[in-house]
């Protein structure tokens, strides 16, 4: 038996399916709890889905439907409203509408993807009404046409945020304004702009929620401006807590599965093998969150790895790479042989906006790497070159990054 | 006989009930002697034996009462004495070795600890919902939403209870009405307590950090307050809390960036690891505080009025006590009671970790982080008293009380309850 059972039927783990099906491995499972397969696409309307991936522009949607159809063609078989609920790192307990059943796989992609930090995960205190969601949940509501709100408050000013911003003017909500701790925003240059012109929406920097207020629904949110320590009352009804992503560890963690305390996804070589033989992970249960084309690559390249072990059943030691503030994380973030990684760089991440920083890899005292980046701006992923991994010794313990 | 449940609030165990620290209290460090202390006891066994009948999540996991410096440990034999003046001999102390080979994550310096054996966990949740229930399908008028506004004593002997509904006249007004109980005693004529809110802050951490704790782990109790514990819960969570504040407004059921500091602090130092772990959800209760230091149930015979008030946190422990001595009561002052020949059964479903949850048999899981499936849900929204929002939903079942705070189906569980409701 050589079956292969994928758990997480976004786009890494559809395209993980796809393409080991291409190469010949006969038995692809994928399990997705959700009603559908596609993963979060599914629920974000916005256009510019598969660029790197499909090589065409689509709507979040039709990317995801797009995927399910190449997964069928390929002969994967997609099992939505299954949900993995038990697994000690061998047999998995699979619950469905059908019952409970134990399967069992001679390879197990992770592919569970991340989620959004709520609000009470951020701490932010106050009271507990309803009309307090994360894009996630925004996007589901703007797509089931159920009600949302009048007035918003966006907190936090990446990507995704302005991707809030979009979902709520199209659904008629007044967007009050959005806020960032950071000194300007972390989406594309013209973002702010946009957002300004376009959507009258102002993007106050520097700012924090202080406290939520309002009994049965949302009436208030004190902001807290950093520089001055003024507070400052907003009107509004409904807040959305955007970013902050945090990989879906659960069943990574349910599996014994070592995760990286960066990412707090499962710590992964360049060929997505976690520390356990024969467990994957691979998309945004790595690391939170890159975008679904970024995500499917991802995927994509972890088949050939997933196909070897099959073939060979190797599975190499991996040295951990581990990184200093104010870096939180870079991915893969173990080297284990000197295969490139997925779209050959390696992604790092920092906590505060990097203008030119030296990047400096050492392991036990030798400098592996060094060179200086553009910049980095939190919540987005600078790209590293990653031959370094091939002067790594096996033997000579862990390896850092800083940031000068 | 009849019989009307007036509540003010959109739901039953909406207010205070819903947001305490959800432990079974042995009473062990009650005031020897007072009401409490006798009612916790009674009501310990009495919930401990409804509990399993009806499908309360319910376990007595015991506590372990740390002391981590001198004064605290020169406490116990004051504790000890107290705890045997209640009945309640088990209570042991543990050496330090001891209490870390339990408890190996705790954090360092502890002194030594009590073992309480019995002390437990139960769902704060479903017990109010359970009781409501039986009722209702006993033939008791539930009215929910429907506030007090007004009481008058008829000539004929009983009252006329004005609400923001409808007047209703009664032979019998038993006041339960928690954090607001001494305004409505005021309303029937008596003044002869202050209710002052006392704000509990807590935090909920993530299922995963569950493995760190085998026991409810109590701090030595001040003058005002139990202390900070942690705590598993019947789902499966550890919370930390409570803060102890008193406050003004009876509503004010915020946390504070104050509050949730100092838990924080607490945390670290108790249980160190703890605060690796994502927070799933933090909560506000008001204990209902009095002046006095017990709790204020006093019965009117010749008026026919029962007043409960001056509840504090034992009260969910103590809650069938309450109700059974107060029927006592009630019967000594002439209220005519005659048994049901066969009282409905109430069966809750199970939202606990402590027994097999529905979608152990399979099923479509709706919220994934708290394993809710399409069944549960629907079967709550038929059942004798619906959830009418999101929150009366997610105390009955579980959905959006984990970890994602419907990240994932928070759109699903709000289209299901609005083809419910309309």
């Amino acid at each position: 038996m050589s079956r292969v059972v994928i758990i997480g039927g976004g786009p890494a783990g559809l395209a993980c399916a796809i393409e080991l099906r291409r190469q010949g491995v006969s038995d692809v499972v994928v399990l997705d709890r959700e009603l559908r397969a596609g993963g979060i696409p599914r629920h974000c309307g916005h256009q510019g889905f598969g660029l790197r991936d499909l090589r065409r522009a689509l709507s979040g949607p039709a990317y995801a439907r797009r995927y399910v159809e190449l997964a069928d063609e390929a002969g994967v078989v997609v099992r939505p409203e299954a949900m993995v609920t038990g697994w000690s790192g061998e047999a998995l307990e699979v619950t469905s509408r059908e019952g409970r059943e134990t399967l069992t796989a001679s390879a197990i992609v992770l592919a569970t993807g991340c989620r959004e930090r709520p609000r009470a995960a951020r701490l932010v205190p106050g009271s507990r009404p309803e009309g307090v969601f994360t894009t996630g949940l925004l996007q589901q509501l703007a797509q089931q046409k159920l009600p949302i709100g009048r007035r918003a408050l966006i907190v936090g000013a990446e990507h995704v945020s302005f991707s809030a911003l979009l979902t709520l003017a199209h659904a008629g909500v007044d967007v009050a304004e959005m806020v960032t701790p950071y000194r300007r925003h972390q989406s594309l240059p013209f973002a702010g702009t946009v957002a300004a012109l376009r959507y009258r929406t102002r993007l106050s920097t520097r700012t924090e929620v202080a406290a939520i207020h309002g009994r049965a629904r949302v009436e208030e949110v004190d902001l807290l401006e950093l520089d001055t320590g003024q507070a400052r009352p907003v009107a509004c009804d409904t807040v959305v807590f955007t970013g902050d992503w945090i990989p879906d560890h659960e069943l990574a963690v349910l599996g014994g599965i070592e995760l990286d305390p960066g990412t707090r996804g499962p710590r992964v070589d360049a060929a997505h093998r976690t520390a356990h033989p024969g467990v994957f992970a691979a998309g945004n249960v790595v690391q939170g969150a890159e975008p679904a084309d970024v995500a499917a690559l991802a995927g994509k390249h972890t088949a050939a790895p997933v196909a070897l072990w099959l073939r060979k059943g190797n599975w190499p030691a991996q040295v951990h790479v581990s990184c200093l503030a104010p870096l939180t994380w870079i991915s893969p973030n173990g080297v284990a042989d000197d295969s490139p990684p997925a779209r050959r760089r390696m992604l790092l991440r920092a906590a505060a906006f990097l203008d030119r920083p030296r990047i400096e890899i050492r392991q036990n005292g030798r400098t592996l790497w060094t060179g200086t980046l553009r910049k980095i701006v939190p919540g987005r992923s600078a790209s590293l070159p990653w031959d370094w991994t091939r002067a790594v010794d096996p033997k000579g313990g862990p390896i850092e990054v800083s940031a000068h | 006989m009849t019989c009307t449940l007036l509540e003010a609030e959109r739901d039953v165990g909406a207010g205070t009930s819903k947001a305490n620290t959800a432990l079974l209290h042995t009473g062990f460090d009650a005031k020897p002697g007072t009401l409490e202390a006798r009612l916790v006891r009674r009501g310990y066994e009495l919930l401990s034996a409804y509990a399993p009948e009806v499908g309360i999540p319910l376990a007595a996991i015991g506590a372990l009462l740390v002391a981590w410096d001198d004064e605290q440990l020169a406490a116990f034999p004051g504790i000890v004495a107290g705890a045997r003046a209640n009945g309640y001999d088990t209570i042991r102390e543990l050496d330090v070795d001891e209490l870390y080979r339990r408890e190996p994550q705790l954090g360092p310096g502890a002194r030594g600890a009590l073992e309480v054996p019995d002390e437990g966990i139960v769902c704060p949740f479903t017990t109010p919902l359970a009781y409501a229930t039986e009722a209702v399908l006993n033939g008791c008028e539930l009215q929910r939403d429907t506030r007090v506004t007004g009481v008058q004593k008829r000539a004929d002997g009983g009252f006329d209870v004005q609400t923001t509904r409808e007047t209703f006249a009664t032979r019998y007004l038993v006041n339960a009405a928690g954090l607001r109980s001494d305004e409505l005693n005021r309303l029937v004529g008596h003044d002869d307590f202050t209710v002052t809110p006392r704000r509990g802050e807590l935090i909920v951490f993530d299922k995963l950090s569950r493995p760190l704790l085998r026991h409810i782990v109590l701090a030595v109790p001040t003058g005002t307050t139990k202390g900070v514990l942690v705590s598993p819960t019947v789902f499966g969570n550890l919370i930390l809390g409570p803060t102890a504040e008193d406050i003004e407004r009876k509503d004010d059921t915020s946390s504070t960036a104050a509050g949730l500091a100092y838990l924080r602090r607490e945390g670290e130092r108790i249980l160190p690891e703890l605060l690796r772990h994502e927070v799933t959800a933090v909560y506000a209760g008001l204990r209902g505080a009095t002046e006095h230091k017990d709790y204020q149930i006093t019965i009117h015979a010749p008026e026919g009025y029962a007043c409960v008030g001056g509840i504090r946190s034992t009260g969910l422990t103590a809650s069938l006590a309450i109700g059974e001595y107060v029927r006592i009561q009630l019967e000594a002052a002439g209220l005519e009671l005659r048994p049901k020949p066969k009282p409905v059964p109430v069966s809750m479903p199970n939202i606990g970790e402590l027994a097999p949850r529905p979608y152990e048999q399979g099923g479509r899981v709706v919220c994934f982080c708290e394993r809710v499936t399409l069944a549960e849900i629907e079967a709550v929204l038929r059942s004798p008293i619906p959830p009418v929002d999101l929150d009366g939903l997610r105390r009955r079942t579980r959905v959006l009380m984990g970890r994602c705070q419907g990240f994932y189906c928070g759109a699903h569980v709000t289209r299901l309850l609005q083809e419910s409701t309309g």
